[in-house]
């Protein structure tokens, strides 16, 4: 029998700390899918956050490091610029990434660092139990926001890949969502395209996935998928941002 | 003079590969003795009085085909060294007392995750801005953990432009060799100060001991490898920090370093480190040939602290005198070391500027 389909080798053996219904199982298995894909597994240096994520380490089989919250671009900074031929990557949240980190991730994007971030948005604050993150829609309940993010006390949600757009140093900026299986092959498919770009020295490649969070939004998995379609992305349309024409 | 060290490395002698003396910065001298150590990747950011460092390594690196960046904010750049660190290189950051509270936050990290590293603070005048001139008021931050959790650094406090080279290459050798942060403790005189020097200088050869089989460089070939501060599973960090105290005790055991003047007959005894101590080195001569029996104790490790030398020379003293240009830090440290064998008195200068030879002179008359 001829086998089709199996647990990619970057990917442990062994089942997730993730609530049912959570994104992140689906990001972390697209992202070994493709380490496997691209055979750069054993050149490989990821970059786990501060969030539920940080546990990725426990489910990826290549070489990955903690960071402080908001630092991974910092960190990546640091790796890649000793070991230049080593594949880096980051993989962060919205708190990690969009509110402490901000200064991180932009000038890592402006300096046009060969790194690859997936940027995972859930809209809150996961770990912690559902707060505010800069990337909450407005109206959006969590538990900073108990009457909804209002504009005028919480500002506004902030939208990374449209706020990157404008860097010299950013080669390839999509925003992408794993809501659904076709979603979830674009989301591949992107993700692919930013490694890609890093074993091309194409500079610096952000891949930010709506993923859902239905413990914290207090929904059913099913009924999460389907905010992420029908509400979530009207605030954060899917779509490409930028791309570097090739050299 | 008897320079005490219950450690093997010689402060003083190396293998020399010139002898031409040359007049040299301060803060220029750390950058070459971390050069000449084999650091692999400098990470800055501008802040007075420090500024020389980060000019002089972004031409040295480059020409050398080493890293330099100049980084956003001091918790970019120790965070840039968190990474060439976890890679197993040689990392360093400069920077002065309110960069240095920035690095805190990484500075924990580091230790948690037992990453070699060098942190050099030219400290300036404090609390807030301050102002830009020389201060010894960062003591308690590098000495007593600085940022949140349970941990120590290595810190190093140079009092001349030779010992800044020297403790620098110093080190790269004692992170790599305790997977540990080390801090230059300094400030801005002895930072700006110019003197001719004899760099004597030292090859990194021989010096990287070991192979660090802990660092992230692709698992190609092995199992992969995991860098973190986080234990959540049962135990997991009380044991971590054992392990850690474990460490620390070692190096209190083997790393201490001091240099001790007229102690053996000494009635009156002075404790001051860096440039504090430099002018009170010259006070106690003055006393010595007025036929004052005066000693100076000088900790040259401020962590791990030379307790116990303070406590032999103050069992047979009659008073100790603490100087420091700070309203009062390592004086605690003095004071848990002699115990109340004997009275402990402070000199102080919180503002910024240095002791002159005569106040200290003046101080040690007075008691």
């Amino acid at each position: 029998m001829k086998k089709v389909f199996s647990k990619p080798e970057s990917l442990q053996d062994k089942s997730n700390s993730y609530c049912p219904g959570c994104g992140h199982g689906i990001i972390h298995h697209i992202i070994a899918e493709v380490i496997d894909e691209l055979g750069i597994r054993e050149k490989t240096i990821g970059i786990a956050p501060v969030g539920c994520a940080v546990f990725a380490y426990y489910y990826w089989n290549f070489d990955v490091t903690e960071a402080a919250h908001g630092r991974p671009p910092a960190v990546a900074t640091g790796i890649k610029r000793c070991l230049p031929d080593r594949v880096v990557f980051t993989y962060q949240g919205d708190g990690d990434l969009a509110a402490i980190g901000t200064a991180e991730i932009i000038h890592a994007a402006n300096r046009g660092e060969n790194i690859t971030t997936i940027f995972v948005n859930n809209a809150n604050y996961g770990m912690t139990g559902g707060q505010m993150a800069p990337t909450t829609i407005l109206g959006q309940k969590t538990t900073t926001t108990p009457f909804g993010r209002n504009a005028k006390r919480d500002g506004y949600p902030l939208k990374v890949c449209e706020l990157l757009s404008s860097l010299d140093g950013v080669c390839y900026l999509e925003r992408v969502a794993v809501s659904t299986p076709k979603n979830v092959l674009r989301a591949k498919k992107a993700i692919k395209k930013a490694f890609e770009n890093q074993l091309n020295e194409r500079g610096f490649s952000l891949v930010e996935v709506l993923s859902q969070c239905p413990t914290d939004w207090q929904k059913t998995p099913t009924d999460a998928v389907k905010w992420v379609d029908e509400v979530l992305s009207k605030t954060f349309p899917l779509g490409v941002y930028k791309e570097c024409v090739k050299k | 003079m008897i320079v005490g060290k219950t450690a093997k490395t010689k402060l003083s002698k190396s293998s020399k590969m010139k002898n031409d003396k040359i007049l040299m910065k301060g803060n220029i001298a750390i950058c070459e003795g971390a050069i000449d150590a084999g650091c692999d990747a400098y990470f800055g950011y501008p802040i007075t009085p420090q500024n020389e460092a980060p000019a002089y390594m972004s031409k040295k690196m480059a020409e050398l085909g080493r890293v330099f960046i100049q980084a956003e904010s001091e918790v970019a750049a120790i965070n840039m060294v968190f990474g060439a660190a976890i890679c197993g290189k040689r990392a360093m950051t400069s920077s002065s007392s309110p960069g240095i509270s920035l690095k805190q936050e990484g500075i924990s990290y580091l230790a948690g995750a037992e990453l070699p590293c060098v942190i050099v603070n030219v400290q300036r005048g404090g609390p807030g801005l301050g102002n830009i001139s020389g201060s010894q008021g960062d003591y308690f931050q590098a000495t007593k953990g600085g940022g949140h959790g349970d941990y120590h650094i290595i810190v190093l406090a140079p009092y001349s432009v030779k010992e800044m080279y020297d403790l620098t290459f110093l080190a790269f050798d004692l992170a790599d060799k305790y997977r540990i942060p080390v801090m230059i403790l300094t400030d801005g005189i002895i930072g700006q100060m110019m003197e001719p020097v004899d760099i004597g200088r030292k090859s990194e050869v021989g010096s990287r001991k070991s192979e660090k089989n802990w660092k992230l460089d692709g698992c190609k070939g092995r199992e992969p490898r995991l860098i973190r501060s986080l234990f959540m599973e049962e135990g997991g960090l009380e044991k971590h920090n054992w392990h850690l105290k474990e460490k620390y005790d070692g190096i209190k055991k083997t790393e201490i370093r001091y240099e001790a003047d007229f102690t053996d007959d000494a009635e009156v005894l002075i404790v001051a480190f860096g440039i504090t101590a430099r002018i009170c080195k010259s006070a106690v001569k003055k006393l010595r040939q007025e036929g004052l029996k005066v000693g100076l104790i000088r900790p040259v490790t401020l962590w791990p602290f030379p307790e116990k030398v303070i406590s032999e020379v103050a069992s047979k003293s009659k008073k100790i005198l603490v100087a420091e240009m700070n309203m009062g830090q390592m004086v605690e440290d003095v004071k848990l070391a002699v115990n109340g064998i004997c009275p402990v008195e402070f000199l102080g200068k919180p503002g910024g500027a240095v002791f002159s030879e005569d106040e200290i002179i003046q101080k040690i008359k007075e008691i």
